[in-house]
């Protein structure tokens, strides 16, 4: 039975407390009606009695105590969800905003989703190429997994996700994949740039478009990754796609929650985000992944930029221990002009090791990345080294290690936009530049490799 | 029924009133969705009760039925091999039940209720039984042998006791008691929240080795001991706990997914029935039970799962078993008591959490040991935690990390720096310490080599030497060293390159006994005790240093165990190339001198 309240008590930021309400639920959708007819829509955050306390998505913009109804939907916030939806553009809630007409749903779905049973999982395996060697190469990326990006402002975060997209493909096989992308409080241009090279790679009419933009209420955002990843669910576990999320920008997502968080007056963590934050990412980071006996599955990149590049920052911080690694972008490679300018020392893919040697990408790439990383990191040594005592007192050994850390910034690392690397020529070019290291340096090879490929360049045929 | 009145839903936390007759911490069933709560607060009729699922859609006036029992678990056959959410609800038979994903007021008992198990009973007709006697035993899988004991608090004398296939609620024994007759079956009940009986704590004195180098070497933990592994994202604490859950020499291993990543218990479930247990050949999953709460979960349940877990730990260690328990991450049960605190409005102690947080930490804790279990025949126990734990920003003055570190007597701390080199396991062996060295070095001199800890102190004084070196070669440059001190920096080197960096997922590498960790570091330091003789003998630096036997140590971790003689032969080589070179320096300097 639907309920209308005229008995608001008061109003406070993004919150509303309505009076002598009866039968509200947790969690129920309500909407507003503004003394002028502008209809808003909230749900509730706590009931207590005959109160209810209502957070506004859309901001409490032209709301009063005096002429306000609110109605009461007895219904959680469900949107309907369609296969129609490929190539549209949404608001933050899922209503369309672009010229398009509405979506017929096939269905209706509850926005929170409900946990994937672990042991319904499959877990992630397939290797995905992206082209990018510091990604493929170090810090691989597979079908089902989670994968942020820190990033940090100013740093071409954005052309990284691009290429991702633009690039992205499992080996071998020809299968149906979209996009889900969910914009919170991004800038027009930074919107527009992802719209434009999707619709220059054609990939357009395979995106789903979820933009809540710099100027749109900021307590919409809220539900912005959350209704992305409920179309994406129907996409890929009823619709058998490989979905692909990109959530850009997590701050921006994290903030409005804290501004909730501080209108309720609540006890607040680190840096005044909520206690709660980690289950809250949670909850809409865990949505991706694979299930066993469904064909279509759920990656996630989800975008950051680290407050003063500071990963110790509450949100890149609680990100990382519910994500499987991250890729961090650092300022210094990329004032040296590497681009993509991937850290790979700090940058991490737990799930890499299911996902590659023999048969899914190539037998000798765990030694291979590691002895790179070892090397790298050595290399990195050396240089501080240099910095303090000049070039000339390091050891040759040390020089040798130098040498190899600028060279593979230089090749390895860097790469060109549009440049699409396949595994192969990727991990040929760790050997190649292995090669300039004396091979009983090569200590987390197995022999069999290094007499495979440390010994014999490939042969060109 | 009894049954109270809903005023409040506040997330996880309801509230509800007319609750007069009901206890601290008994369940209650929340709405007509039957939701499972737990009461943590009462207030004259009010009951704070937090609930264990989902309360989307719940609202003021709905009812709350009474169940008048606190929280507990069922304990019986069936136990091993099952994937358990917080609330000891399997999640296999949910899976069939409601789908991929999870559905709440799902009602399913722990233990199957539709398997027989044969029981071979070990009292006769007239004996008398006292609490925690082995009645009887059920072979549960090909690792693990279930006991059947009298519960605590029961004692009388066997009237009748059954033989053959049974389920796990059948009669199988039938008690005179003082208080009339009374009918066991397999399965007992007992409550979470409190720790299990024995008879007297015993001192830690046996290692429990996990074949992981750093940690048996330089920071071994007893059985029945506590250990933490703090640290950041992305430094291995997961990886850790994984390799202890499969190498621990634990009988039985219960492994607490608290609030972490679904996919990580994906890869248990996935993986441990491939691999074998290097002591009986068969699959790990034999021995192992598993608690799943991941971080999308109910997050309540999260603070039951860890105390799920432990009191089936307890139960299997009352059989006399070594039982370890790794609980991954206490920081997110820790958050979910925070967050619970917060939404009852008391008043917070440090970073928001509860000021109860240090006595939960410690509480928790100290159910571990070793024990001398109740009941006959006479029986030891071992229960081992290994939490891990995680603090924001890798910072250890985390209030969950030091609540934890004031109980636990081994810390294994885990540093980003080291992971970033891919040192792995990103173990510091200068901050990590471990208390029970000195109770343990009895044990392991015995079960690997008599010299053992003198050999792991010797190691670890280079790796400190090394340490020190470090801060000067850091200010003037490493040609500013003697020959003698370049040296130890290349012995501290082969020590961490060559023993403490352990590949997980290379297929030998993963597991080292005793044995051959201690051959392992002998040969480093055999290696590096037989440098610093010939550069004493006049050997130029550069040539040791050049030396290809080193290429050859480097890749002994990834000899199998079945070839630990090859140590030997090339301690031998090892041998003969210095002597070589001592004698080559020897001539060099007569013709010098001549």
């Amino acid at each position: 039975m639907i309920k209308e309240y005229s008995s608001i008590k008061n109003v406070s930021g993004p919150l509303l407390l309505v009076e002598g309400v009866s039968g509200a639920k947790y969690e129920e959708l309500v909407e507003i009606y503004t003394g002028s007819g502008e209809k808003k829509r909230g749900r509730i955050l706590e009931v207590n009695q005959d109160k209810a306390l209502v957070q506004i998505f859309e901001g409490s913009t032209g709301i009063d105590v005096q002429n306000c109804r609110v109605r009461f939907l007895g219904k959680t916030l469900h949107i309907g969800v369609s296969t129609e939806m490929l190539g549209r553009v949404f608001d933050g809630l899922g209503r369309p905003k672009d010229e398009g007409p509405e979506i017929i749903p096939e269905a209706m779905r509850d926005v929170n989703g409900a946990p994937i049973n672990p042991t319904a999982r499959n877990y992630p395996d397939e290797f995905i190429q992206t082209g990018i060697s510091s990604i493929d190469g170090i810090n691989t990326l597979v079908r089902g997994q989670k994968l942020p990006i820190f990033s940090g402002s100013g740093l071409p975060h954005n052309r990284v996700a691009a290429q991702i997209v633009r690039q992205a493909k499992v080996l071998g096989k020809e299968e149906k994949f979209a996009v889900v992308f969910g914009a919170m409080g991004i800038t027009f241009e930074e919107a527009n740039y992802f719209i434009q090279d999707f619709t220059r790679s054609g990939a357009l009419e395979r995106v789903v478009l979820f933009l809540n933009l710099a100027d749109d209420p900021a307590i919409e955002r809220i539900s912005t990754p959350r209704v992305a990843f409920t179309v994406a669910e129907y996409l890929a576990f009823e619709k058998h796609l490989h979905i692909l999320v990109i959530l850009s920008d997590m701050t921006n997502y994290a903030e409005a929650l804290r501004e909730i968080s501080a209108a309720r007056k609540e006890i607040p963590g680190r840096r005044g985000y909520p206690g709660y934050l980690y289950t809250d990412l949670a909850s809409i980071y865990e949505r991706s992944g694979r299930i066993k006996g469904k064909n279509g599955s759920i990656t996630l990149i989800p975008i950051l930029t680290m407050p003063e590049d500071d990963k110790t920052h509450p949100i890149p911080d609680l990100t990382g221990y519910i994500t499987e690694g991250q890729i961090i972008l650092s300022r210094g490679l990329y004032r040296k002009k590497v681009s993509p300018p991937v850290d790979v020392q700090q940058s991490l893919s737990r799930l890499k090791d299911k996902g590659i040697g023999k048969g899914k990408t190539r037998e000798d790439h765990a030694d291979l990345f590691n002895q790179l990383i070892a090397c790298y990191a050595r290399g990195k040594e050396a240089a501080e080294l240099a910095v303090i005592l000049g070039e000339a007192a390091l050891s040759d050994r040390d020089k040798i290690y130098l040498k190899f850390a600028q060279v593979f910034e230089e090749r390895y690392i860097s790469q060109g936009e549009f440049e699409d690397r396949t595994i192969e020529q990727t991990l040929d070019l760790g050997w190649e530049l292995l090669r300039m290291v004396p091979r009983t340096e090569m200590k987390r090879v197995r022999d069999e490799y290094l007499k495979r490929y440390y010994d014999q360049a490939p042969v060109d045929n | 029924m009894r049954q109270g009145e809903i005023i409040k839903v506040s997330g996880p936390l309801v509230i509800a009133r007319g609750m007069t007759g009901s206890k601290m911490f008994d369940v209650v069933r929340v709405s007509k969705e039957r939701l499972v709560g737990e009461i943590i607060g009462l207030n004259e009729d009010e009951a704070s009760i937090q609930v264990y699922e989902d309360t989307s859609g719940i609202g003021p006036g709905e009812p709350v039925y009474f169940t008048d029992q606190p929280l507990f678990v069922e304990l019986g056959p069936g136990l091993i091999e099952s994937i358990f959410d917080g609330i000891q609800r399997p999640l296999d038979i949910i899976r069939d039940k409601t789908g991929d994903n999870i559905t709440r007021g799902v009602e399913v008992p722990a233990l199957g209720r539709d398997i027989k198990w044969e029981f071979k009973p070990l009292v006769k007709k007239g004996d008398a039984v006292e609490p925690g006697d082995i009645i009887g035993e059920v072979k549960e899988t090909s690792l693990v042998v279930h006991k059947i004991m009298v519960p605590p608090g029961m004692k009388g004398k066997v009237k009748n006791i059954k033989s053959g296939k049974f389920l796990v609620t059948d009669a199988v024994c039938e008690l005179e008691t003082e208080d009339g007759n009374i009918k066991l079956t397999m399965m007992q009940r007992w409550p979470v929240r409190v720790p299990r009986p024995y008879k007297t704590r015993l001192a830690p004195e046996l290692i429990l080795s996990t074949g992981q180098r750093v940690i048996d070497t330089f920071f071994p933990i007893a059985k029945g001991g506590t250990a933490c592994c703090p640290g950041p994202f992305g430094s291995g604490k997961t990886v850790i706990q994984h390799q202890l859950a499969k190498w621990a020499d634990a009988e039985i291993i219960v492994y607490i997914g608290c609030g972490e990543r679904g996919n990580e218990m994906t890869d248990v479930l996935l993986e441990f029935p491939e691999l074998k247990d290097p002591a009986s050949g068969e699959s790990l999953m034999k021995r192992t039970v598993l608690i799943a709460n991941t971080s999308n979960m109910p997050v309540a349940a999260r603070e039951a799962s860890v105390y799920t877990g432990i009191t089936i730990a307890e139960y299997f260690r009352d059989m006399g078993y070594s039982v370890a328990v790794m609980a991954d991450s206490t920081s997110r049960w820790a958050e979910a008591m925070r967050e619970i605190s917060g939404r009852l409005e008391e008043m917070p102690g440090e970073e928001g959490y509860p000021a109860y947080l240090g006595a939960r930490v410690s509480s928790f804790y100290e159910r571990a040991g070793r024990v001398k279990t109740l009941g006959r025949p006479e029986r030891e126990g071992a229960l081992s935690v290994i939490g891990a734990v995680s603090p924001p920003g890798g910072d250890l003055s985390d209030p969950v990390v030091q609540a934890t570190l004031r109980v636990v007597k081994v810390f294994w701390s885990l540093e980003d720096k080291l992971a970033y080199q891919r040192h792995f396991p990103a173990i510091s062996w200068l901050n990590s310490y471990s208390l029970y060295t000195d109770d343990l070095a009895e044990d392991l001199n015995k079960k690997a080599e008599k010299d053992f800890t003198e050999l792991s102190k010797e190691a670890m004084r280079l790796l400190e030497q090394e340490a020190e070196l470090q801060e000067i070669v850091r200010l003037i440059g490493v040609d500013a060293l003697s020959p003698e001190d370049r040296l130890v920096l290349e012995g501290a080197r082969s020590i961490r390159e060559d023993f403490l960096h352990q590949n997980a997922f290379h297929e030998i590498d993963t597991y080292a006994s005793l044995k051959k960790q201690y051959k392992m570091l002998m040969l480093c330091m055999y290696n590096y005790n037989k440098a610093r003789q010939a550069l004493k003998n006049g050997v130029p630096f550069d040539e040791i240093v050049k030396m290809e036997i080193r290429d050859k140590i480097a890749r002994l971790k990834y000899l199998p165990e079945s070839e630990l003689q090859k140590f030997d032969e090339l301690r031998d080589e090892v041998e003969q190339t210095f002597e070589k070179l001592i004698e080559k320096a020897g001539k060099i300097k007569q013709e010098v001198s001549r």
